[in-house]
């Protein structure tokens, strides 16, 4: 079975080939069903493949398989080839999953679309390139699905093209993460010219791993930071982390597919696919650790104060993913691991109900103008109502385990960084609960007339049936997803299953039972006060509260505004310049001055060719007499 | 007793340099003409001159080849003249000026 792990990725490939081809002819729904068909396939073999490595003894669980060469080029050589083991099958479980959930949700939410088909085509081959992503056996491979899943997010943000913001999230979310790709291309040649081989731990020597003792302490450092500015970039850390938001122009479902199950979990599988490379190095760790952390405090500040449902929850992901950053920078691989599918279901939920209530009330994304819809959308209000519960760490909920699992490993590590974890914990239940309560609770205010002078919606309307069954679906994950990884559950958990990936490099946080007890029931405290505070302070029908909503958390610490100062305004100065000064008078009068030049002498050489024959054949004698004066001379003195 | 060589060559010399310049100061084409075949006839001349004062006979054997070329030449240059002089009726190498620069 092992061997047909390839179709997974070959599934949704062919799901995008026979899209290609036919999509427009299929059409609406039947092009939506044939794209969601093709992923659940991929998900039906990744669970074949997962039954079938349970069955396998723990030490026996990797798999690796080259099924051809790409390229040979000097001591370089590329194959083609998956690696089955606990770690990718994980990921490739939810990433098929939750995709394909997500999926048959487009099916709903994209109706009547100008471009349906073309929806499902990115959509597939999305989902290709991250499953090509986490079962690749080398790093080059791994870069061509880390490539694969940016350009379709390109195209998937900028869906809606017409509109000028979606054109440009587009860009910015591409651009952004080319500066982190910069530093994966500069990452695999320092790690091909250290140890001679790309593959993680199959091919001659042991592939990367076998051959660690070559890389000395500050190579390793340099390929880690380099990786890990890579990962800042797939999954939106600081200083990349701009483009998440903005992400949001793109549909509902993409910005799920985003956020829940693609793209920006690749950062961290990356960083925990060679955790091997990354306890060489303890400085490397702490620089993770550190902006792990901090970017999960930084997001979660900006999340409080936005307006839009959507960039709450982007932030709300940038935040969450800033955990998982931190927990791999701890070394708690496996805590970054089940967070991140415990993340994957909850924020999968959480996006797509938010589609839902965008789907109701005709696009509306505003806050303020939404409320009482548990009334009138009593499914997407109920499950919402999990997914809040979920990722604010209430017990017993996936959230919470994960949340919790992840801040006992910091807090045996760096108790700083603990500390603003915990802070960040009170903030995540405060900024979702102010938003179960804008969009949910209290009196109804999408009936009213906008701000701006928009109109008054019409009541809103519950979802139709393919968009509810995956939120029923996903809040159930959300609320089981803890038992994944039970504190008291050894033998079978994420613990014990991914145990072999990261042998010798997991950090042992070695808490005792009453440490665990007071950590646990702090994280319950802090997500109560979160709770609370949000209750208390945004209950009633005012919602009109700038005193909660500084300016400086809405403009993201004006944090574009940096950017912009520092590096726009300059660039476009320069640009300005180039083009200007450099290019119309330096380039273009070198061109132009040829031209001149060539022009004048022919101007002044033409005189020569007076007309007269006498002329020319006074040249000719003139000519002739020098020749013989040169020779004579040579004659006499050579 | 027969004159030197170098009587031969300094009468070359001298036809070679009338040729020469009356190409340079004779406006009419047909004299210009004959000033070329001057100049021809005074470098064949030359080339007899040394062939019999070196006793080689690559000399003599050039010379037929230059008559050929020269009548030759002749035939296309007069030719030339006679077309033109029917079209601008002009023998004057000064009016045939059209292609200056």
């Amino acid at each position: 079975m092992l061997h047909y792990a390839y179709l997974m990725p070959v599934l949704a490939l062919a799901g995008f080939l026979v899209l290609v081809a036919t999509g427009r002819r299929l059409g609406d729904p039947l092009a939506g069903w044939l794209g969601t068909t093709a992923v659940a396939g991929s998900f039906v073999v990744a669970c074949l493949v997962l039954n079938c490595l349970l069955q396998s003894s723990s030490s026996n669980r990797t798999y690796v398989h080259n099924y051809f060469t790409w390229f040979h080029s000097g001591g370089l050589t590329v194959p083609i080839g998956i690696q089955v083991d606990p770690l990718s099958v994980t990921m490739c479980m939810f990433i098929t999953g939750v995709s394909a959930l997500i999926h048959l949700y487009s099916i709903g939410y994209m109706k009547g679309d100008r471009d349906y088909s073309k929806f499902f085509i990115y959509l597939n081959l999305f989902v290709f390139s991250m499953l090509v992503l986490v079962l690749a056996d080398n790093l080059l491979l791994t870069f061509v699905g880390w490539e694969g899943v940016g350009v379709c997010s390109y195209w998937l943000i900028a869906f809606w093209f017409h509109r000028d913001s979606a054109a440009s999230a587009g860009k910015k979310a591409f651009i952004y993460n080319r500066i982190g790709d910069a530093g994966f291309l500069l990452a695999i040649f320092l790690i091909f010219e250290r140890t001679g081989t790309i593959q993680y731990e199959s091919g001659p020597g042991g592939g990367i791993f076998g051959q660690l003792h070559h890389l000395g302490g500050g190579t390793a450092t340099a390929a880690v930071l380099l990786l890990f500015l890579a990962a800042t970039g797939k999954s939106a850390q600081i200083p990349l982390f701009n483009w998440l938001p903005d992400a949001m122009e793109g549909p509902t479902p993409v910005s799920a597919l985003i956020h829940a199950a693609t793209m920006v979990t690749a950062g961290v599988y990356l960083l925990c696919r060679v955790n091997h490379l990354l306890v060489l190095t303890h400085s490397g760790m702490l620089v993770i650790a550190s902006v792990g952390g901090v970017t999960a405090f930084v997001a979660a500040t900006i999340a409080c104060a936005q307006q839009d449902i959507k960039k709450v929850l982007a932030f709300s992901t940038v935040s969450q993913i800033g955990y998982m950053v931190l927990a791999v920078g701890s070394g708690a691989y496996v805590a970054a691991i089940f967070l991140m599918v415990a993340h994957a279901f909850f924020k999968g939920l959480l996006f797509l109900a938010a589609g839902s209530v965008i789907h109701g009330l005709d696009d509306e994304q505003d806050l303020k103008r939404m409320g009482a819809l548990r009334r009138t959308m009593k499914w997407t209000a109920a499950t919402f109502t999990v997914g809040w519960l979920a990722i604010a760490g209430i017990p017993p909920l996936a959230g919470f385990w994960a949340k919790g699992d992840v801040l006992d490993n910091v807090y045996a590590h760096y108790k700083v960084l603990w500390a603003l974890g915990l802070l960040t914990a009170v903030l995540t239940a405060y900024y979702m609960s102010r938003l179960q309560i804008l969009a949910f609770g209290d009196d109804p205010r999408w009936d009213k007339v906008g701000p701006g002078g928009e109109p008054a919606h019409h009541a809103p309307h519950e979802s139709p049936w393919v968009m509810r069954l995956p939120l029923v679906i996903l809040a159930v994950a959300a609320f089981l997803g803890g038992a994944l990884n039970l504190p008291w559950a050894h033998r079978v958990s994420l613990d014990s299953w991914l145990a072999p990936i990261f042998a010798g490099s997991l950090y042992h946080d070695g808490l005792q039972r009453s440490a665990q007890w007071a950590l646990a029931l702090t994280d319950v405290a802090a997500a109560l006060i979160g709770v609370i505070l949000a209750v208390a302070l945004w209950r009633g029908s005012r919602v009109d509260k700038p005193a909660l909503e500084p300016q400086f958390l809405q403009r993201v610490w004006y944090w574009d505004d940096a950017y912009d100062t520092v590096l726009g305004r300059p660039s476009r100065r320069l640009a300005t310049f180039l083009a200007w000064v450099i290019d119309a008078r330096v380039i273009d009068g070198a061109v132009n001055g040829t031209a001149q030049l060539v022009k004048a002498t022919g101007t002044a050489t033409r005189k020569l060719q007076t007309g007269y024959a006498r002329h020319y054949a006074l040249g000719i004698a003139l000519g002739m007499a020098l020749i013989i004066v040169f020779m004579l001379t040579r004659t006499w003195w050579g | 007793m027969s004159l030197s060589g170098a009587w031969y060559l300094g009468l070359a010399a001298v036809v070679f340099t009338i040729g020469a310049i009356g190409l340079m100061v004779r406006r009419n084409v047909l004299v210009m003409f004959m000033c070329i075949e001057l100049m021809l006839n005074a470098a064949n001349l030359t080339f007899v001159t040394f062939a019999r004062m070196l006793g080689d006979i690559g000399g003599q054997a050039i010379v037929f080849f230059v008559l050929v070329v020269a009548a030759a030449e002749v035939v296309v240059g007069l030719g030339i003249v006679v077309t033109n002089f029917r079209r601008r009726s002009t023998t004057v190498a000064d009016d045939l000026n059209s292609l200056k620069g």
